[in-house]
């Protein structure tokens, strides 16, 4: 701030302190009693008459402590415009000793298990234990705390992979996140061609339906999906396009989720983590979220 | 309702009016807070509804206590006090009545316009531009006719209760014009923007929220205390030296303190460190005020055997000693590093809310009723007694509650693990809290449930042909 606010806020800060003191200082100089008094001061309000007794001197030597830290604060921490206070602190600098301090005790911990594959992680322990209580605070709330996933959010601990469920894909999805698109199929097919598409597509998780609906349906089918989802509907992992085949919804497998989903389409986001967690805690949370799959 | 003889000199109508709506108001915020505390402890009671959503009703739980109970009990008191102890009838009957009128008009809105969702967000200010146009012209309305009340007084000195009254009604003003600053999307829209950006339009509203807790709801109460406390207690006030003192002291430096709402965050570190020292220095002059409410008791503690108003009023400064004491020690930074965004804040805030600000209220009602109606007492004075410790209870369940569940997310949401990961995320913090939100929601049916007792005891002692004993008719126009 300029030198002109910093002298304002200085002098009005200073000035409500002193303020306190000069206060107590000139009424305690003209108090007539030093002890309690049946005194009173004469005024009469609705009955209620007002003692002349002095304020008690615990309460003035409470009041004058406060004040006494107060100024000794402000001299030792920034509080006085643009005055830094002896001790040089900072909130920023605080959290940035922090943090070091942080980097410096933790990083052994998990620099341990950094030259270990996913693979041999397996088998130890602690580190799982470690990438659990890591996925427990960052993944968690979408994922569920045992990774089971909920509507919108792929369950982790079966074989069904979105993008492919070896290490490298795994780390590579917490590391630069991914972002799934289904798009929009209703103006095109029409609420007639949804119902059939449904109908193909529920068929192939080996539902009952509408035979007659399913083969109309089979047909846009291969015109319009098999890009992304394959010509056997099995999904395609490089695009992230679902598996149809298995009966394992992101979405819900209900006739309704199913008909939205192609109706209005679908748009998943997982977010990247590689600027919030180091590599050796995405490694860790990596080889937690590969146990769950591969017990 | 019975229609109480006039007053010879007094306007007690007004007094009337906003009494009996104290009650009502109070009812009314209080069961939302057990509504939306319940629903903590039992999510479903949100009903899947939008406008019975947690998110909707917290502020019409917050704006009815404060505003409609607090602000109603705040224009009775005030009015009553301004013209007995200044000694003279209101400086004008229909502008008191607009204040009435228009107040209530406010609470409706309020109560309609938050579970629609229509909300500034900002804590404590939430209503929309066009209400808070409608609270400058009551509130502008409300000065005149308590400082127009005071000039014309036929007391030579002001008394020390309409000092902090004035304080209040002044400081409030300009708080709400300041902080409520927006400019509108449309003036056919209810929805507006801050007129401030960014760490200033945070600083504002905590400078706004600290001090409607100072001026609203501390000032204000004092303001009651000072005549409640020495009128029912029928003992001079302690130290008038000590008024005047924790008076300017406590206005000066509480103007400073709003900042500790925002310890370490974007807010500067100049504004932090000062809010800190204000909040600490605040201390003395809060506690100015119980000591000179308590040692007015001196000689006469033996009333408070036979007397639950007296207890009322005595356990309210208690309460305001022990929250005015917390208040500071969680504006020290590495207390408050513990303690922010927990359920502490929420004990610390009710500790005032209901412990010192209800508590008082409900003892000046009780004092006033009976007078205000020509009755020498409330219909049933064990009803009174029985009142009392339903809230005394409530209030200690629902503080000790949020005690237990503030310290225990503030451990386990830093706690760390040996590799520094943390130990528990949040929802575990939160099953954690589960058993408290039971304890808290528990406390506040206990709170609510004296405050239908005394809604039945007012109604027998208002109704036109109430039991309560009348009394005698000089006694009255005293």
């Amino acid at each position: 701030m300029s030198d002109f606010w910093s002298i304002w806020v200085s002098v009005i800060t200073l000035g409500v302190i002193g303020g306190c003191a000069a206060l107590l200082w000139s009424t305690r100089k003209s108090e007539v009693h030093k002890g309690a008094t049946e005194e009173t001061t004469g005024h009469t309000f609705d009955g209620i008459e007002e003692y002349d007794n002095p304020m008690p001197g615990w309460w003035l030597q409470m009041f004058v402590a406060t004040i006494i830290f107060g100024v000794i604060y402000l001299l030792a921490y920034p509080g006085l415009g643009n005055f830094k206070g002896f001790l040089g602190w900072t909130q920023v600098g605080q959290y940035e000793e922090e943090v070091a301090y942080a980097e410096e005790t933790y990083r052994p911990v998990f620099a341990k298990y950094a030259t270990m594959s996913v693979e041999e992680l397996q088998a130890q322990p602690e580190g799982l234990k470690m990438g659990q209580r890591m996925f427990a605070n960052n993944c968690s709330v979408c994922h569920g705390t045992t990774g089971s996933g909920a509507h919108g959010f792929p369950n982790l601990t079966d074989t069904d992979w979105l993008y492919g469920g070896n290490a490298d894909t795994i780390k590579a999805t917490i590391a630069g996140g991914r972002t799934g698109a289904m798009p929009p199929w209703g103006a095109v097919l029409g609420e007639e061609g949804v119902r059939d598409m449904t109908n193909y597509v529920l068929s192939l998780s080996g539902k009952t339906v509408d035979a007659d609906a399913a083969a109309r349906g089979e047909q846009q089918f291969q015109a319009l999906c098999t890009a992304c989802h394959g010509q056997d509907a099995k999904g395609v992992q490089a695009l992230g396009a679902p598996n149809l085949t298995d009966d394992v919804w992101l979405y819900g497998g209900s006739f309704e989720q199913i008909s939205h989903t192609i109706r209005v389409g679908r748009s998943g986001v997982m977010p990247a983590h590689k600027d919030l967690l180091s590599d050796d805690k995405i490694h860790l949370i990596t080889s937690y979220v590969y146990s769950l799959s591969n017990k | 309702m019975s229609t109480a003889a006039e007053h010879p000199t007094y306007n007690y109508k007004v007094v009337r009016q906003f009494a009996i709506m104290t009650v009502v108001w109070g009812i009314v915020g209080m069961a939302v807070g057990v509504l939306i505390a319940s629903q903590l402890v039992w999510p479903a009671l949100n009903f899947d509804t939008a406008w019975l959503s947690f998110g909707r009703l917290r502020p019409l739980h917050t704006n009815a206590v404060i505003f409609a109970f607090g602000g109603s009990a705040l224009f009775a008191t005030s009015y009553y006090v301004v013209q007995r102890t200044c000694q003279v009838r209101l400086i004008s009957d229909k502008l008191a009545a607009f204040t009435f009128w228009g107040w209530q008009l406010v609470i409706v809105a309020a109560a309609i316009t938050l579970p629609l969702g229509i909300t500034s967000s900002k804590e404590y200010a939430e209503l929309e531009w066009p209400i808070d146009i409608l609270i400058t012209i009551v509130w502008v309305a409300y000065a005149i006719v308590f400082l127009g009340t005071v000039k014309i007084r036929k007391t030579s000195h002001i008394y020390v209760g309409n000092w902090f009254y004035m304080a209040f009604i002044i400081t409030v003003a300009v708080l709400h014009i300041v902080n409520s600053a927006a400019v509108p999307v449309s003036l056919s829209s209810f929805k507006s923007y801050s007129v401030y950006p960014g760490a200033i339009d945070a600083m504002v509203q905590w400078w706004y929220g600290h001090n409607a807790v100072g001026f609203f709801l501390t000032a204000g109460f004092l303001g009651m205390m000072y005549y409640f406390v020495p009128k029912q207690a029928e003992r001079p006030i302690y130290s008038y030296r000590l008024s005047i003192v924790h008076f300017w002291a406590l206005i000066a430096t509480y103007m400073w303190a709003g900042g500790h709402h925002l310890h370490y965050t974007a807010l500067p570190d100049w504004a932090q460190s000062v809010a800190m020292v204000m909040s600490l220095i605040l201390l003395a002059p809060s506690w100015g005020g119980m000591i000179n409410g308590m040692m007015t008791l001196s000689g006469a503690w033996h009333k408070l055997r036979t007397d639950p108003v007296l207890r009322f009023l005595v356990v309210s400064l208690s309460f305001y000693g022990m929250s005015t004491f917390e208040g500071p020690m969680m504006a020290i930074k590495t207390v408050n590093a513990l303690s922010h965004y927990t359920d502490w804040t929420v004990g610390h805030v009710h500790a005032g809310a209901l412990g010192w600000v209800a508590m008082i209220s409900i003892g000046a009602t009780y004092h006033m009723i009976p007078r205000l109606w020509g009755k020498a007492q409330m219909f049933s004075v064990s009803l009174i007694n029985t009142h009392f410790w339903l809230a005394t209870i409530g209030t200690v369940l629902y503080i000790c509650a949020m005690w237990v569940n503030g310290i225990l997310q503030g451990l386990m949401w830093r706690a760390v693990n040996e590799d520094g990961t943390l130990t528990y995320s949040f929802v575990e913090a939160l099953e954690a809290s589960h058993p408290g939100y039971f304890v808290r929601a528990l406390g506040g049916a206990f709170f609510l449930a004296g405050m239908l007792l005394m809604a039945y005891n007012v109604w027998q002692t208002v109704r036109k042909d109430s039991k309560a004993p009348a009394a005698d008719a000089s006694a009255q126009a005293a």
